[in-house]
């Protein structure tokens, strides 16, 4: 069986190809590329064409779909009607799937199901990563807000930060919120960072 | 206590309707709760709508009518009764094909363009490489009047060019890269093309057919029904927005609104030139005036006219090479739902034409025609080559089709 994932995220695609080549049997092509798509994907000549639905190409791809109808090999999104959650959840997670016609729906289902975990995976991941990246942005913030009261108010590190973190329970503030405004301030007022 | 109502759309200027009725707080006035969900592809707009993540979407007119048919997805009845706009499209071709085809400096008579353009087409299909238009969608109305003006003009759109897909946003990079000859696409992506000076402006949509139907507030049919209370307070709200939207003095402001990020994103003076009506043919050119190039309001615009709807289902059947199917013209009238709007805007002052239907493409000048608040002008509504759409006799109309022969 042949499968092939269409995704401008680099990432995500290789989290769908490792997800997928768990199935065995597959082979599976992976297209990060705008240009040039109608032409890969007639070359791949796939059963399953995996697309986020984030990709400005969809309505390109469908049209290509559309015109190979006429081909020995028509092609169509997946919709079975007998299971319209699981046409739910792929939209959920930001998959669409399109299918040679004919195809077992059954595989179809466990591939599609798969793909839907491997989305919510990387979301995980992103969100996880991003959760990651803002806290790292907030200690920076307040590192920079405790040296900035340490040189200007001759206080040691324990004393700048019970005075970030008290001023922040009086205005019913994060501390990383009170920290951001001490160094626009102090930027404000012309002070290195 | 408001309702939430989240309303699906494409980045495109005549996407503005949902989006300043809920800016401007018409929508929230009505006691609706809007949602704007982006998209990139009208498929994904499609299917968030189909799937319940979104109650109605901005959308292509001739998508609601596919989607109803079942035509590239299983039939599922859609209902439009406000029409979001009609035209503001415009044809952009590589520069240096632009001059031999148009005027400088100037929109050319469509006739006289597609003439041109007719000997350009045929060298290229001769020398084995034809001319190539990209239009945003299949099922949309830039592909049904780029067909219609083609076809008029003695070019076959499937055997003497070629026609694809490309998405508005890579419009500009598509023509630019060579990928295709010409774009008839949306603002602001024409200009776009034109501002990154990869190709110039030849025609407006509005030169093939004057008051040719756009977008459409689409939403699926049980929705309608199980919300109509809600659709008919935002159908209101629209109204109130569309008034606004040709208030000279609000252009300003609904321009900046339309750029911000999470809408457009796009450059605030392409938005502030397409809501005047005012387009940059070519790059380093002067900026010229089209009256009505995007019509949003006037003249009962947003009135969904089923007639409008049937002209549609009668391109789509010339161009899937379908036969006329009386079963589903009926499902197609269904579709416009000129009741739910009289319903949603009795007691305002909205003129609602009494008619459900008219004769299009028959006005080539100012006609009065009779609504609940008495009489409104309806000015030019002609096609380009003068062919008139008896929506009574869709079928004798495809029948005297001189293309279909």
């Amino acid at each position: 069986m042949r499968i092939a994932i269409i995704d401008e995220s680099a990432v995500r695609a290789s989290v769908m190809q490792e997800g997928l080549a768990q199935l065995g049997d597959c082979e599976i092509f992976v297209i990060t590329e705008r240009r040039g798509l109608v032409r890969r994907i007639s070359e791949i000549d796939a059963d399953i064409v995996l697309m986020d639905l984030g990709n400005p190409s969809r309505d390109v791809l469908e049209e290509y779909f559309a015109v190979s109808r006429v081909l020995a090999r028509p092609i169509a999104m997946f919709v079975d009607d007998s299971d319209e959650e699981s046409i739910g959840a792929s939209i959920d997670a930001g998959v669409s799937a399109y299918v040679v016609d004919g195809f077992a729906p059954h595989r179809i289902r466990s591939i599609l199901d798969l793909a839907i975990r491997r989305f919510h995976a990387f979301s995980r991941l992103q969100t996880e990563l991003s959760v990651a990246q803002s806290k790292l942005a907030e200690r920076e913030a307040v590192d920079k807000a405790k040296r900035i009261l340490m040189q200007t108010r001759g206080l040691g590190e324990p004393e700048a930060y019970a005075e970030l973190r008290k001023t922040a329970m009086n205005q019913g503030k994060r501390i990383a919120e009170i920290a951001d405004a001490v160094v626009t301030a102090h930027k404000l007022i012309g002070g290195a960072a | 206590m408001t309702t939430k109502f989240s309303i699906g759309f494409l980045p495109l200027v005549d996407a503005a309707l949902p989006i300043l009725a809920h800016v401007h707080g018409f929508a929230a006035e009505e006691g609706l709760s809007l949602e704007l969900v982006k998209d990139v592809s009208w498929a994904t707009v499609l299917d968030r709508l189909l799937y319940g993540h979104t109650d109605a979407a901005h959308m292509v007119a001739p998508l609601a009518i596919a989607t109803t048919l079942g035509r590239g997805r299983p039939a599922q009845p859609l209902s439009a009764p406000f029409v979001l706009g009609l035209n503001g499209n415009a044809i952009t071709l590589k520069s240096d094909l632009a001059q031999r085809v148009a005027p400088e400096g100037a929109l050319g008579d469509p006739v006289a363009v597609g003439a041109a353009l007719r000997e350009i087409a045929m060298e290229r299909k001769a020398a084995g490489h034809p001319f190539c238009f990209g239009v945003v969608h299949r099922y949309s109305s830039h592909n049904y009047m780029l067909r219609y003006w083609l076809a008029g003009c003695g070019i076959r759109p499937d055997e003497d060019v070629e026609i694809t897909t490309v998405p508005p946003p890579f419009c500009a990079d598509a023509l630019e890269a060579g990928d295709v000859d010409g774009i008839c696409v949306g603002e602001p992506w024409n200009s776009v093309a034109v501002e990154r000076g990869a190709g110039t402006i030849v025609l407006a949509t509005a030169q093939v057919w004057r008051r040719g139907v756009e977008k459409v507030l689409a939403m699926r049919e049980s929705v309608m029904e199980s919300r109509r209370g809600e659709v008919e307070a935002l159908i209101r709200a629209l109204h109130r927005a569309a008034r606004q939207f040709v208030d000279p003095e609000a252009l300003v402001t609904n321009a900046a609104i339309l750029a911000r990020p999470e809408y457009l994103n796009a450059d605030v003076n392409l938005i502030q030139r397409a809501l005047g009506d005012r387009l940059l043919l070519h790059k380093g050119g002067e900026l010229i005036h089209f009256p009505d190039f995007m019509f949003q309001y006037r003249e009962a615009a947003n009135f969904p006219w089923v007639s409008q709807a049937q002209w549609l289902y009668s391109q789509m059947l010339r161009w899937d090479r379908t036969p006329y199917d009386a079963d589903d013209e009926a499902k197609v009238a269904r579709v416009f739902r000129p009741d739910v709007y009289r319903s949603a805007l009795t007691g305002t002052d909205a003129p609602l034409p009494g008619a459900s239907s008219k004769v299009e493409g028959s006005l080539h000048q100012p006609m009065a025609v009779g609504t609940q608040q008495g009489l409104i002008t309806l000015e030019k509504n002609a096609f380009f080559d003068g062919r008139i759409f008896d929506p009574h006799d869709l079928a004798g109309y495809l029948a005297r089709d001189a293309y279909a022969k």
